[in-house]
Order: C-alpha cells, then structure tokens, then sequence
C-alpha cells in the first residue's frame, strides 16, 4: 500500500494548480465556487465561457484519449486534476454532461459520423447535453420508461414521443441523450433505444420545475414528434439499455476526491461558524463536528481504495458503498450546519427567498439521498450484489 | 497512489485466515476463554514458534521480521475476525510499539529478543480511576538511587495478570496531565507487583489489576525520556489504537458473513428471510459500516507505518488513530448488535457465537476510548484552535 503520488503525478499537479492560478482570475474571479449542486442554474453565460477557457488550455476532457482530443489522463491525473479544480474553487463544470456521458458513450459505441459530429463541439466546451432517461413513470425502475421512438419511412427520421423528468440544465443544452422505447410491444429493459437529439425544435418543449430551494435547476422535458436523423441512434435499435448502462459504468470515481474538496469546503465553514458564534463549546455540536470530519476523511481513503482497484470486472465493495455512504454523509451535514447556525439559520440573506450557502446545501441535500439511485435502491442494490441475497420480485 | 493489499500482504492475511479457521475455531475459543490464563499455551507455541507472527513487524536487527504496520494490521483483522484468544494484542500491539516507540537500545537489545522468542509482555498506564489519556496516570515514581520507587494500582490491563513482562507508566509527585510523565519496562514477578485477574464480560480479552507498592527500578529499567515521555507514550498509545481498530474490523465483517449466512438459510412464510426488504437493508447498512471501516483501518495502518519510520506523513497518526477508533467501535458495536437482531431468537442463546462478537465489540470500544472519547479528541484539534473571524 502507498498512499503518495507519484513525482510525474505531482509535476501534472504543479501544472494544473500554476494554470488554474494564472486563468481563473479576472473575469472568471466571480465564478469561483460557484455553479455547483445547488447552485448550477448560476451564472450560466459566465460559465459557458469558462469552459472555452478551460479548452483554450487543453483541460477539457482530460480523460479522454488523445486520438480524441482528450489529454489521455491517467486515473492517477484525473484525480489529481479534479483535486486541484475543486481546491482552486473552479465552478461547477457546466459542460460535464457533455464530457463525463455523452462523449466516452459514443467513444465506446458511437459511429464514425457521430464521433466526428459531436465529439469536437463536446471538447472545445461549445456544445452543451443534457440527459434524457427519468420519466414520472421511470424513476427508480429506470428500465420502465415509457417515451417511444417511432422510425418514419417517409421522411428516414425518428419521431420522438413522450416525457423526460429530472432533467438538469435542459434549457441551456443545446443537445439531448435521450432513452426511448423503439419497440411499442416491448417492456422493461429490452426493445430501448439511445438517441442524439438536438434542443432547437418545434416537438420540444422545456418547462422548469421549481424546487424546494425556490430554485430550478431541473425541468420537465416534452417530446411531440420531436425528430431525429437515422444516424443519430447509438447502437442498434434494442440496444438502449447496454448503451445507457455501459454509460453508468465511466464515470470510475476519478471525480470522488474532487467531491470531496468540495464538501470539506462546507465543513470549514461550519468550522468557522461554530468557531465564530460559540456553537464549538457545545459538547453536542463538537460530537457531531467530529464525526462529520471522520466521515468526511473515510470518504477519502475509501475513494483511494476505489480508485486503486478496478480489476476488470471484479466487484469492488469500496465502490457499491460510495453512494449511499456520500449521500447520507451529506445529508447529515446539512442538518449539522443548521444546528451550528441556530437561530440565525432561519434568517435569510434577503428577500423574497434568497438562500445563503449553508441554508442552501442543507435543502439540496435533500435530494441526495434520492437523484442517481435512491438510499433505499442503493440498498437493495449493495444486499443483491454484494451479499448475494435473493433479489426483489420485480412485476 | 496504491492503496490496496500488495500481493504479499494479501498472502499474509490468506494464511492467518487459514490458520485461525482451523486453531481458533468455536469450540477452541470457548475452550480458551474460561480459563483464567484466557489462552491455550499450545496455540501460542504454535503461533510464536511456527507462525512467527509476534515478530512481523520488529526490525530484523532484533530478530524479527522487519514487516510492517500494514502486514501486522492484515493479521490483527483476522485475530478479530475468529475472537482469537491470546496474548498476541498486548505482546505486539503494546509492549511491542511500546519498546520500539521509548526503549532505549540497551532495552531494544534485551527485550524485543525476547518477545521474538515467545514471552508475553504487556503495557499498563491507566489506573483506579479509569481513562485513557494522560489524566488516567496515576500511579506515582519518585526517584530512588539511579531508578525509582513506584505505587499505585493499574486497572484494566489486558493480560497483566499471566504477561512475562510489563511496560508502565507512571508520574513524578504533584505533577498532573502530561506533565511529568516516565515509562518504565521490568519483569513481571519484580517484587511488590499484586496482580490480580480481573474477570470481564467479555471472556475472549483478559484484563487485571496491578498493585505496585514500594516497587524499586533501576536505571536500566527506565525508557526514553523520563519525566517527559508523555509525547512517546502518546505515539504508542495511537499506535496500538490502530491495532484494535482493526480487530474491531475483523469482527465487524464476521457479524455480517454470520448474518447473511443465517439470513439465507432460515425460512419463514415459506421464503428465505433474506428475500425480505426490511432484512437486506439492515444487512446492507452493515455492509457499508465494514467497508467504511476497512477503509479507515487500512488507511491508519499506511500512516502507522510512515510513523514507525519517521516519514513526513506520520505526523497525522493522532489524528487517524481517532478516526478509526471512533468509526470502528461505533460500527462493530451497530453490527454486532444489528446481528443478534438478524438471528432472531438464537441470536440471544450461548449456544450461537454472535454473542462473543456482541461482547468484544463492547470491550474492544471501551478500551483506548470509545467513539465519544475519540471525536472530542478531533473536536480539539478541529475547533480549539483561533476563532476565524
């Protein structure tokens, strides 16, 4: 076991910190810290522009192979890359749909046409996605989606009908993976289709849905005979569902400690409240400090074990943990600061319902513990896998 | 980066498993633990003279193995995994650290040897009043010629009452806290030594109380830095703080496998209780305690071996140790108890071993500190510092 870097990793990190320092500065000194969970629908414009800054410099998809346009990072630099973004307090990456999802799915089993088509517009931080699958009948039981993609002999389009959930940055995005059902008759994860889908149509309408924070960074999303071209399907028609699971399986961790940095940013800010207003003599509240640090730098070295593993195949505990482990951590926190902010944690920063930092991590926190695998699945999922016992009946 | 198990390591761990499902089976457990001694001489033999494993982690120079913390952590999770019944824990993990950490190399030279040979050994600081920071000594050493005279009790001493030999701390007259603070390491049968089995709840951990009055060391019995070895015994302390960490890991992960096991076979309403929602949930969040554990463990193993070289990182081990102490002892606690819940009724019988996993959890967070005594020890470093304003 070895927990340090090694020094051609740390010379990339020297080299991500030193360009960081000179380009995030200036105009982009405003967006620092801002953008992420909770806070993504913020200074979208600004935003946009940073992510042609960011490719000016080459730090756009870093993880992807070169013959790509990527740098071919490994997980080491990845990590260290995503370490190094967050200590800097780079801004939510409001292309990360784009690199994260959509490019490594059409890596990994897009066409020629579509690699050409999308992945140059993805890398240079000029085309923005967003992610179709949850649908108001389909949000655990994902495999339950009920949108449906008819192919139109006629015109050789697809013709897409139906309704996305859940779906961030949806009014920003200029593009749409989208899952729909190609085979009317079928059910349940067979019969599935991963679609491209432009925005910028009469069949598609995008409704905002406000959220408990007074915010919408998620929308409805409503397909009237959108359309498509017959070259826009990744994969064959049936092959949605391995396409849209292959695509759950890239993300790998590396961005887990740059999560992290993140969240301990929160933690010193509870810290320095606590600190600050008294709260730190309470014997209650520095239990809870204390275990919230402990959960916090577990969450670290379990992300190193996640990161050093990855046999090819092999079921990695450390990794089915990490979700619900995250979520319920965070969670937890939200409550912790408002308990250190007492009485003052009601007080907003201003009218109508303007939500400071701490008031508006512990609301969004909320959803944590629901969005990509509720605890409730993640459960299911760790008893299933990982221990081996009997599966739900599924109807 | 490489934070898993080298293939070494792995094998390390593989063969103490094996070793332990055949010598620390149920029945020899049960066998060993109500005795007084607690632990079948036979199986130490074989363990110090076949296994070698008291002598993992000493540096070849003094007859060991030269290993380190990690290889000695691996083998500590699977003592805990099968409740092993032996002196191993104090020897090693506390006499062991103890004369690696504050023995002079005269003592080195004389010691460890001996422990590699096969002779117990075991450390005591905390006395009648109970703790375990520097407050819990108060057994009294005023000098006498070139070494001191020592009285007091020591309380809740693993293996004190059968140990060959004893490391102690004491402190100078009317000093309190950290002040004052000397170690000391001398045979067991010295004269004016009362030691006194104390029996436990948990059978599978022995502790006793020592009664020293009008005890006379000399010089060559005195370890590094007397008067001030508060900071060495502190090292010593986190460092044996990792290993009960890692024994609490051990048994952790046995809870579940014994629950899941149970789960799969037992049939009510005609279906495993497995398949029921409200049981995979419980199994599940045990699952993640485990693994949340290994992760802290493992990670404190690596920055106990930076310290016991004296690398940059093991300036953190204060700090680590805590963390997993007070994850780990809340955790094997939550699972050993979510177990007997799991195993319904026999959960509750002598017959079914999840009850001696249900009493070491216990013991094991009690001793060092529980997870309360360990999160306010980080509640000191994190908040007692300047108000930022």
């Amino acid at each position: 076991m070895k927990l340090s870097f090694s020094v051609e990793d740390e010379h990339f990190r020297n080299e991500v910190a030193a360009w960081l320092a000179d380009n995030l500065c200036g105009e982009f000194e405003q967006i620092r810290h801002r953008g992420g969970p909770g806070d993504e629908h913020m200074f979208v414009q600004e935003r946009i522009a940073w992510e042609r800054q960011l490719y000016s410099g080459g730090w756009t998809c870093v993880g992807w192979p070169e013959e790509f346009g990527g740098r071919g990072a490994s997980i080491e630099q990845q990590v260290v890359f995503h370490e190094e973004y967050a200590r800097a307090g780079g801004p939510g990456r409001i292309g990360h749909i784009g690199e994260t999802l959509t490019g490594p799915t059409i890596i990994a089993f897009g066409s020629d046409e579509q690699k050409q088509r999308f992945l140059p517009g993805i890398l240079r931080g000029e085309q923005l996605w967003c992610q179709g699958y949850s649908e108001p009948a389909a949000g655990s039981d994902l495999a339950n989606i009920k949108t449906k993609a008819r192919f139109c002999e006629e015109s050789g389009q697809w013709s897409i009908s139906g309704q996305k959930v859940w779906t961030s940055l949806a009014h920003e995005s200029q593009f749409c993976f989208v899952l729909a059902r190609t085979d009317s008759e079928s059910v349940g994860h067979r019969g599935l289709g991963f679609f491209l889908m432009e925005m910028a149509q009469p069949g598609i309408e995008v409704v905002p849905i406000e959220q408990l924070t007074g915010t919408s960074e998620f929308n409805e999303v409503f397909f009237d005979e959108a359309v498509c071209g017959a070259q826009d399907i990744v994969g064959e028609p049936g092959d949605g569902w391995k396409v849209a699971m292959g695509l759950l399986g890239f993300e790998r961790g590396v961005s887990t400690l740059g999560q992290q940095m993140l969240f301990r940013n929160e933690f010193d800010e509870i810290v320095r409240v606590a600190k600050t207003n008294g709260a730190a003599q309470n014997s209650a509240i520095r239990q809870r400090i204390a275990d919230a640090y402990v959960g916090l730098q577990i969450m670290r070295a379990n992300s190193m074990r996640m990161l050093s593993g990855g046999g090819s195949g092999e079921l990695q505990k450390e990794a089915m943990i990490y979700k619900l482990y995250w979520a319920t951590w965070h969670r937890n926190l939200g409550k912790l600061a408002m308990d250190v902010l007492g009485s003052e944690s009601e007080v907003l920063e201003g009218g109508p319902y303007e939500l400071g930092r701490l008031q508006s991590m512990y609301l969004f926190t909320r959803s944590d513990t629901i969005y990509g695998g509720t605890n409730q699945i993640q459960r299911n999922i760790i008893a299933e896998r990982a221990l081996g016992m009997p599966r739900e009946p599924r109807g | 980066m490489e934070f898993k198990f080298t293939e070494q390591q792995e094998m390390i761990r593989d063969t103490a498993d094996a070793f332990l499902a055949k010598s620390s089976a149920s029945a020899a457990v049960r066998s060993a633990m109500v005795s007084e001694l607690g632990y079948d001489p036979h199986l130490w033999s074989s363990i110090t003279q076949e296994m070698f494993w008291q002598a993992i982690h000493i540096p070849e120079q003094y007859g060991g193995m030269g290993l380190g913390y990690v290889e000695l952590v691996a083998m500590l999770e699977q003592m805990g995994r099968y409740l092993l019944c032996s002196p191993f824990y104090s020897t090693v993990c506390l006499a062991g650290n103890a004369l690696l950490v504050a023995g002079t190399e005269q003592q080195k030279e004389k010691y460890l040897p001996e422990i590699v040979a096969g002779s117990t050994a075991t450390l005591a600081y905390t006395g009648a009043k109970g703790g375990w920071d520097a407050s819990a000594i108060d057994v009294v050493c005023e000098p006498q010629g070139d070494g001191f005279v020592l009285n007091g009790i020591y309380r809740f001493v693993p293996d004190g009452h059968s140990v060959d030999l004893l490391v102690v701390a004491a402190r100078a007259p009317d000093t309190q806290g950290e002040a004052g603070i000397s170690l000391f390491v001398l045979p067991a049968a010295t004269e004016g030594i009362t030691r006194q089995w104390l029996p436990t709840m948990d059978q599978t951990r022995k502790q006793a109380q020592l009664e020293f009055h009008d005890v006379s060391v000399d010089g060559a019995s005195v370890m590094q830095a007397p008067g001030r070895a508060w900071p060495l015994l502190e090292k010593i302390i986190d460092l044996a703080t990792v290993a009960i960490s890692a024994d609490q890991l051990g048994g952790s992960q046995k809870t579940l496998d014994s629950s899941v096991e149970y789960l799969q076979q037992r049939v009510q309403f005609g279906r495993v209780i497995a398949s029921y929602q409200a049981v995979k949930h419980k199994a599940a969040d045990m699952m993640v305690k485990v693994e949340a554990s290994r992760s802290a463990v493992y990670y404190a193993a690596c920055i106990a071996d930076e310290a016991l070289q004296g690398e940059a990182l093991g300036s953190q081990l204060a700090e680590v140790a805590s963390i997993a102490k007070a994850y780990c002892s809340d955790a094997y606690f939550h699972n050993a108890g979510s177990a007997i819940q799991l195993h319904g009724g026999v959960g509750f019988t002598a017959e079914y071993d999840i009850q001696l996993y249900f009493k070491r959890a216990k013991s094991t967070e009690t001793f060092l500190g529980d997870g309360a005594f360990h999160r306010e020890r980080l509640a000191c470093i994190l908040l007692d510092g300047e108000a930022v304003a």
